[in-house]
């Protein structure tokens, strides 16, 4: 402690600390935890001590050559639909935004009233029925059914978008209008360069949103080498939870990785997307 | 010579795109003339069948006919398919009535401009016209596509499910029909014993549960935020990075791993009790316990969000502020109950109201964790810590309720509803927005 520095400062930034690492391990603990198991042998929940005294990788492996799961097929599955997903989804959502930030029309209040009112049933009264129209489309057990789906969905939650594009000052559009660009060179050349933060926050959303969905992917995936993983560890966990902790766990591990990773290292555009939702609405 | 308007017009009524023929405009009209046959072909054998479908949802039940000496079963209407298919003819042929009207317009307007002695445009210049004045909608038209029979097609369906009898055992088709009863849904809901009691219990816990979990999330996102950002703490970032990783896992994940956490007989929670000799808890299988451990977890799950959202906030604070405050000798704790406090609740309580209508709708964290059980034996198809979202879902996908989960879905919606076109109207971004510019 540096001289002349007041007692109280000191008990304040002690207790501060205190609380601080008080809450990073409540914070990082569950995640250690599951780690931890996955790594050991055996197949129970229970544990003597946090660190297990020998290590394995052995469920890991069970989940890629097992006969009963298919994790490898699993995660091609799941990479593809959330990368195609993700792809539409931004498409979509940043064109069909950037039309309601920028231009007026007739109907345009409308179109936003009814955007926030149809988000706001909640999402499964709608399940049976496009469970119906699929089946009458033919396009039940697909994972074209999921991105269709999902990229139509992706619509009605981008008010953030929106809400972005209405920040960027028009006279940089206008200027590009003036010099004979067509809407779509504006939107190219010059609306998506700046959008890079919001482009990151939509992508990552509706990567994670379709990675992580079993509620809709169950009901729409019926052959087990239709599987998602989300749905594959649905199965796993009805199944073989309490029977065999560990395996879950090294299947928990392998799903969380990649979004949580995505997640940490772009958590600048998440906040940025977060607050920019926050200041307006 | 003067009467192209009126001329174009009626051809166009007469069927789509003749109008634009008798303008010159071949390909145009070319295009038009195959939608319109399209459509006459599509139309002609299923408008009057989905009329008929959604009115009387079917007339023939499934029987049993004696052919010769056998009985063959002769399959009857199946109401759901006639429901839903009805609708989705109503709504092409409504997207269709709309195209039908654009194309007389246009008919009628470039006759007028005819008229004025201007050459109809060629199809390179009305492919121009339509990708540049028209691009918002041209943008617009394929998300409004997807959003009318994905989003809207569904919630019609179900809304009108409310008004049906659409429940097991004795109305599933296709061994039965299904009957439009009004009012009848709702009736039962709210008067009949077994109903009226599961459902106002899950709805007084819903509230409960929606103002209690945006509290704790909201004011320990708060308290933490204040913590990294207070004077004199160091490693800001770590901080918080070790406190966003709750946020990064995905639920599905954490939650489940939450409910092995929890788990009364083996998880590790109950163990560390026992080593500081405390007895074990019954934190899921107890009905007031397992409310208690669905608030925590989701003070888990919910309060990184709410501090990045007041970190985000906390830089905007003008620094002037504190100093003007600091001149007029304010004390540390004074600056943060008259500058900082105010400030992060005016900017922030438009999403404290989305997340208590957000709350009310919180599927994940009853779902995965709990089921909603512990199960209430007085309790229809629910348990003690189901919310009206999770009883919904039971009751649509595992006990065939289909008429009673519109009935609350309809009410879920009024409520969160209400919330939201209150605090979107209030929000300066709908009023103001071209402000902004």
């Amino acid at each position: 402690m540096k001289m002349g520095r007041k007692p109280g400062t000191f008990l304040r930034l002690t207790l501060s600390y205190a609380v601080l690492i008080a809450i990073a391990v409540c914070a990082v603990y569950p995640a250690l935890w599951v780690v931890l198991s996955s790594l050991r042998p055996g197949a129970s929940l229970y544990s003597e001590s946090l660190i297990p005294e020998s290590f394995t990788l052995a469920h890991y492996k069970e989940l890629f050559t097992s006969q009963s799961f298919r994790y490898g097929l699993w995660y091609v599955n799941t990479l593809k639909i959330a990368t195609l997903t993700m792809i539409f989804s931004t498409i979509l959502t940043t064109l069909s935004m950037y039309a309601l930030s920028r231009f007026r029309f007739r109907g345009r209040k409308n179109a936003l009233t009814v955007m926030l009112v149809l988000g706001m049933f909640p999402g499964f009264m709608s399940m049976i029925a496009i469970f119906i129209f699929l089946l009458q489309l033919n396009l039940l057990d697909t994972h074209a059914a999921l991105i269709i789906v999902y990229s139509a969905g992706s619509v009605l939650g981008g008010f953030v978008v929106k809400g972005f594009y209405d920040t960027i000052p028009r006279s940089l559009d206008e200027a590009a209008r003036i010099d004979g660009a067509t809407h779509l060179q504006v939107f190219i050349r010059i609306m998506l360069p700046l959008s890079r933060p919001m482009l990151t926050y939509v992508a990552l959303t509706t990567f994670t949103g379709s990675w992580v969905d079993f509620i809709f992917a169950r009901l729409v995936l019926r052959s087990k080498e239709n599987y998602t993983l989300a749905v594959g560890m649905w199965e796993l966990v009805n199944s073989y939870q309490n029977s065999n902790f560990t395996l879950f766990a090294a299947g928990a591990v392998l799903i969380a990785i990649p979004i949580t990773l995505l997640f940490v290292f772009l958590q600048r555009f998440l906040v940025q997307g977060l607050t920019s939702g926050a200041s307006k609405g | 010579m003067n009467r192209h308007r009126s001329t174009a017009a009626v051809l166009s009524v007469l069927f789509m795109g003749l109008g634009q023929w008798y303008n010159r405009q071949f390909t145009k009209g070319l295009i038009l003339l195959a939608v319109e046959a399209a459509a006459l072909f599509y139309f002609i054998p299923n408008l009057g069948k989905a009329i008929w479908g959604v009115v009387t949802l079917g007339e023939k039940t499934q029987g049993l006919q004696k052919v010769g000496k056998i009985t063959v079963r002769v399959a009857g209407d199946h109401s759901i398919n006639l429901l839903i298919g009805g609708i989705i003819t109503l709504l092409v042929f409504a997207v269709f009535l709309i195209i039908y009207a654009m194309n007389i317009r246009d008919a009628y307007r470039t006759g007028a401009l005819r008229e004025q002695g201007v050459p109809p445009a060629n199809f390179k210049q009305t492919w121009a016209h339509v990708t540049d004045k028209n691009f918002p909608h041209l943008m617009l038209s394929l998300p409004a596509l997807g959003v009318l029979f994905l989003t809207i097609m569904p919630i019609i369906f179900m809304i009108l499910l409310a008004f049906t009898n659409y429940a097991s055992p004795n109305h599933i088709p296709p061994k039965s029909l299904v009957d439009w009863v009004g009012f009848e849904t709702f009736t039962n809901l709210l008067t009949l014993k077994t109903w009226s009691k599961t459902f106002f219990g899950v709805f007084t816990w819903t509230i409960i549960w929606a103002v209690i979990a945006t509290f704790t999330t909201y004011f320990g996102g708060m308290l933490v935020a204040l913590l990294i950002e207070s004077k004199g703490v160091r490693f800001k970032k770590l901080w918080r990075t070790l406190f966003i990783i709750p946020y990064a896992i995905p639920q599905l994940i954490s939650l489940l791993v939450m409910r092995n956490l929890f788990n009364g007989q083996f998880g590790p929670i109950n163990q560390y009790l026992g080593y500081f000799g405390l007895g074990k808890l019954p934190w899921l299988t107890d009905p007031f316990m397992a409310k208690v451990t669905v608030i925590l977890v989701n003070m888990w799950v919910g309060i990184p969000v709410s501090m990045v959202l007041i970190m985000g906030v906390l830089t905007a604070i003008p620094k002037d502020l504190y100093e003007a405050a600091d001149v007029d000798g304010a004390t540390g704790f004074q600056k943060f109950k008259i500058i900082t406090v105010p400030f992060i609740l005016f900017s922030t309580a438009p999403i404290l109201i989305m997340q208590f209508a957000g709350n009310i709708n919180n599927f994940n964290v009853i779902f995965l964790l709990t089921n909603g059980d512990p199960v209430k034996g007085d309790y229809q198809f629910a348990g003690s810590t189901d919310l009206l979202v999770t009883w919904l879902y039971k009751l649509t996908l595992n006990n065939s309720q289909f008429n009673m989960a519109s009935a609350i879905g309809i009410i879920i919606f009024l409520i969160v509803a209400s919330f939201s076109i209150w605090n979107y109207r209030r929000s300066r971004s709908f009023k103001e927005e071209d402000m902004i510019q």
